[in-house]
């Protein structure tokens, strides 16, 4: 089989069709927002944040409201909670996120198990991209536009509150109402990228392309582009592999994404590994 | 015209007193040093100011104004200690100084071309044309401190609150800085440096407060550094010569 061929036979099923869109408009949205998380180290926030959304999907399906909805409610909700945790006790912040998000998780799963219905929890778990209905498509589009749309226009200042919150203050910007906006944007993303790769693997789109990124340039700008290039690709490619050899999508995209990191971890030119070798034993010789 | 006024600040941290009824006032075109031992209050006395700490008791005002409303207005710039900063991040010295014009523009903070002036003076008058656009992180010291001392130029503040300026600086760059933070003082701007590194502070500053909890003695730099006041300042009584 050509390259060709290889491309353009699942085109011809309208459930690849669907498949790629969705998993790229999500690889696209979280590449974007991975720069942002990972710099200022909400890394794991993300993946809380797709945790606690399980009871929102299953209700959501119960009472027969867009996935999304319920979603973003209790994705709004953990991190809220996460905060009043936090702030209110002499709780650490890690440990915060963790007692909020395994309790709104066990939540969902208690919910799946007492619901006598048709939701199948390993769709939920691992993603079912390739059964995505037209509801699903419109919701992952819709939401991810928004997202974008308001990612782009507040760009300047997410970079501002990442780097230096208190220069925000200082010049009577409220960084308060900056992170809280970034966290509601962190549940819009998780909430489109459900879809794509399921509750477990969010995070790794949350975070692998965005330090990827890192690790190949020191300008955002360009972080933001290679980024989005290394997500996009991999949900691209990680949706056709799964396709040819037919196994998971979702972990054939997060692969994919884990492949590149470790290739760039080794060869990345300045600060990957190797370069690193190269470099201390150039400063030994020289010594 | 005051630059700075703090009335009965109070603080506690839990049940711990970090200020206790702090009174400090600081004329317009002075430069003040904060100057006290680790736990003295003064990072805490130096946060209420720039309005991250909240005083339990106690009123401030910055320039005659409401803290609030002064910040709003741009007149206050803040320089951060070098370990608060992530030097790794990707932004380059010219993105670190277009910062300063940010509270003065739209939502977006798109930056015109009055903005982009402001930028490349500020960077010119700091020295570091030539390297804006580096990324942070590849800044020396000294060259670090002045890329933040521009973000307040190109704001145009009228108050600079520079915490441990010379921390990790050589004596060169800090002769440099200090001839810079002297000619912004020239222009009526005031300058208030939280510091324990006492070396530096006759060189630069032109009054200094001595705290320990509460404010020992607000005075010029030749009494403040005299044996006598240090020691209470810095808890050795008696023990220094």
């Amino acid at each position: 089989m050509n390259l060709i061929d290889w491309l353009a036979e699942p085109l011809q099923f309208d459930f690849m069709r669907r498949a790629l869109l969705v998993s790229a408009v999500a690889g696209l949205v979280c590449a974007v927002l991975s720069c942002w998380v990972t710099l200022i180290g909400w890394s794991l926030l993300g993946d809380a944040i797709a945790h606690a959304v399980l009871p929102g999907v299953v209700l959501s399906y119960i009472f027969g409201l867009p996935f999304a909805v319920g979603a973003f409610l209790f994705g709004g909700l953990a991190v809220t909670l996460i905060g009043v945790v936090r702030d209110t006790t002499r709780i650490r912040g890690d440990a915060a996120i963790g007692v909020v998000f395994t309790g709104l998780f066990a939540l969902g799963l208690v919910l799946v198990s007492k619901t006598p219905s048709q939701i199948d929890l390993n769709h939920i778990l691992f993603g079912n991209v390739l059964g995505v209905s037209d509801s699903d498509i419109a919701q992952v589009l819709g939401i991810g536009a928004l997202t974008l749309a308001v990612v782009f226009y507040k760009r300047r200042d997410l970079t501002l509150y990442a780097f230096d919150p208190v220069h925000a203050h200082a010049i009577g910007l409220r960084p308060k109402r900056l992170g809280a906006l970034l966290l509601m944007l962190l549940a819009l993303t998780v909430v489109v990228a459900l879809q794509a790769v399921g509750i477990i693997l969010v995070s790794a789109m949350l975070i692998t392309p965005g330090v990827t990124a890192y690790l190949l340039t020191d300008r955002f700008e360009r972080m933001l582009a290679i980024a989005i290039a290394v997500s996009v690709s991999s949900c691209v490619l990680g949706t056709y592999l799964s396709f040819h050899v037919d196994s998971s999508t979702g972990g054939t995209i997060v692969l994919c994404q884990a492949i590149v990191f470790a290739l760039v971890y080794l060869f990345a030119p300045r600060r990957g590994l190797l370069a690193n070798k190269r470099k201390r034993r150039t400063a030994t010789s020289v010594r | 015209m005051t630059a700075v006024t703090a009335k009965g600040v109070t603080v506690h941290y839990g049940d711990v007193l970090a200020l206790d009824d702090v009174d400090v006032t600081v004329e317009r075109g002075r430069i003040c040093g904060l100057l006290g031992m680790n736990g003295s209050g003064k990072s805490t006395l130096f946060k209420s100011l720039i309005g991250l700490v909240k005083p339990d008791r106690g009123t401030i005002t910055l320039h005659d104004k409401d803290p609030a409303v002064a910040r709003r207005e741009g007149l206050v710039a803040y320089v951060p200690q070098s370990e608060a900063v992530d030097w790794a991040f990707p932004v380059r010295v010219v993105d670190v100084v277009s910062m300063g014009r940010y509270g003065a523009l739209g939502g977006a903070r798109r930056l015109k071309a009055a903005d982009r002036e402001a930028v490349d003076a500020a960077l010119e008058r700091v020295g570091l044309t030539d390297l804006a656009g580096k990324q942070i992180g590849e800044l020396s010291g000294g060259q670090r401190k002045r890329a933040f001392v521009a973000r307040g130029i190109a704001q145009d503040a009228r108050l600079l609150f520079l915490d441990e300026p010379f921390a990790g600086v050589d004596k060169r760059s800090e002769a440099t800085i200090v001839e810079l933070l002297r000619s912004l003082r020239d222009e009526g701007r005031t300058i208030v440096v939280s510091t324990h590194d006492l070396a530096a502070v006759p060189a630069l500053c032109d009054e200094a407060i001595l705290l320990r909890r509460k404010v020992l003695l607000h005075s010029d730099i030749d009494t403040a550094l005299s044996a006598e006041h240090l020691g209470r300042a810095f808890g050795l009584d008696g023990a220094v010569a």
